[in-house]
């Protein structure tokens, strides 16, 4: 049973990983990165590590959205 | 360089990682392998010699304590490099944008939105709290919570708009918070040299395993590091905030 969720969680993760490579506008990426890290959460925490699940989370949900969105939103000014 | 040097310099180089990365990964335990000797033995100490519930606590802020002081620091240094680069340069200005018709007010937000704005932002500061000082409890600690401490203040914008939140973030308490977090870490390490031990021994009374004051200097450290984290990404969120919001080229 632990061994699927893991399995499930680790394609989830290479095919998450990949689709936020392959996604060219910073917009949507910084969309599929959130979904990516939403991945990589469960994969930390399917392997049982709870903290670095809890530091993904954060960092995942909070911190690299906010850095992108409002970067994004500075050079939309900027171009105006 | 023409286009056939590069892809040799290409080719190289990706022999190289190959090789080495290959003779890496084929030396690495196999998946789901027992674990190190190291690990069991903390799993097997830890909580009867820290009186913690959660080994990884132990591990990052006894044990191991010396590289979270430099993990703090390095977060220090990059929340204060942030600060420098995203100050306004000298030919950009800090100003709320001109109101092109002060005849027409903006609207509000809507009740939904501000009561949604409220309830999250109180309990993310509880949750933030909860999750710092449980740290040697349950998963987590001073930084997770540090995050969501700070994150309060994005869901105060969300809610309402750059003039509110402004106020929810004055710039000496949040340096305050980041420095006196980071500085924290350092004074609570030389509780160990006070008292004869080694810099960040476990020095303080360690309580009964399981309850919230246990762990001697563990819950303390991941306070500190919860103010450092909380003031530190607070700061970082008003930089780009104030990039978005009010800093404009000068106009010429």
């Amino acid at each position: 049973m632990s061994e699927a969720v893991i399995a499930v969680a680790l394609v989830w993760a290479a095919v998450s990983g990949t689709a936020v490579v392959l996604t060219r506008d910073p917009l949507r990426q910084a969309f599929v990165a959130g979904f990516f890290g939403l991945g990589l959460a469960f994969l930390y925490l399917s392997l049982q590590a709870g903290d670095v699940a809890l530091s993904q989370i954060v960092v995942g949900a909070i911190a690299v959205p906010l850095i992108v969105l409002l970067s994004l939103a500075k050079v939309r000014k900027d171009r105006e | 360089m023409s286009r056939r040097t590069r892809l040799a310099f290409f080719g190289v180089a990706v022999a190289a990682l190959a090789v080495t990365l290959g003779v890496g990964l084929a030396g690495l335990p196999s998946f789901g392998s027992q674990i190190t000797a190291y690990a069991g033995m903390l799993n097997e100490l830890a909580q009867r010699q820290r009186h913690v519930t959660d080994v990884v606590s132990a591990i990052t802020f006894d044990y191991r304590g010396i590289d979270t002081l430099f993990e703090e620091f390095i977060l220090l240094s990059a929340v204060a490099g942030i600060s420098v680069l995203l100050r306004p340069l000298s030919d950009e200005t800090r100003k709320l944008p001109e109101d092109k018709a002060p005849d027409r007010s903006i609207p509000p937000p809507s009740p939904a939105v501000w009561l949604l704005a409220v309830f999250l932002g109180s309990l993310l500061v509880l949750t933030g709290i909860e999750t710092v000082t449980h740290g040697q409890l349950t998963p987590g600690g001073g930084f997770q919570g540090g995050v969501i401490l700070a994150s309060a203040l994005y869901v105060v914008y969300l809610g309402t708009n750059y003039v509110t939140v402004e106020r929810f973030e004055p710039a000496p308490l949040l340096e305050a918070s980041d420095g006196t977090g980071a500085s924290g870490y350092v004074f609570i390490g030389l509780l160990g040299l006070l008292a004869g031990a080694s810099f960040l021994s476990n020095v303080v009374g360690l309580g009964t395993a399981g309850t919230l004051i246990s762990g001697g200097t563990i819950p303390l450290l991941n306070l500190v590091v919860g103010l450092e984290v909380a003031g530190g990404f607070a700061i970082l969120a008003s930089e780009f905030l104030d990039q978005t919001a009010v800093i404009r080229t000068r106009q010429r």
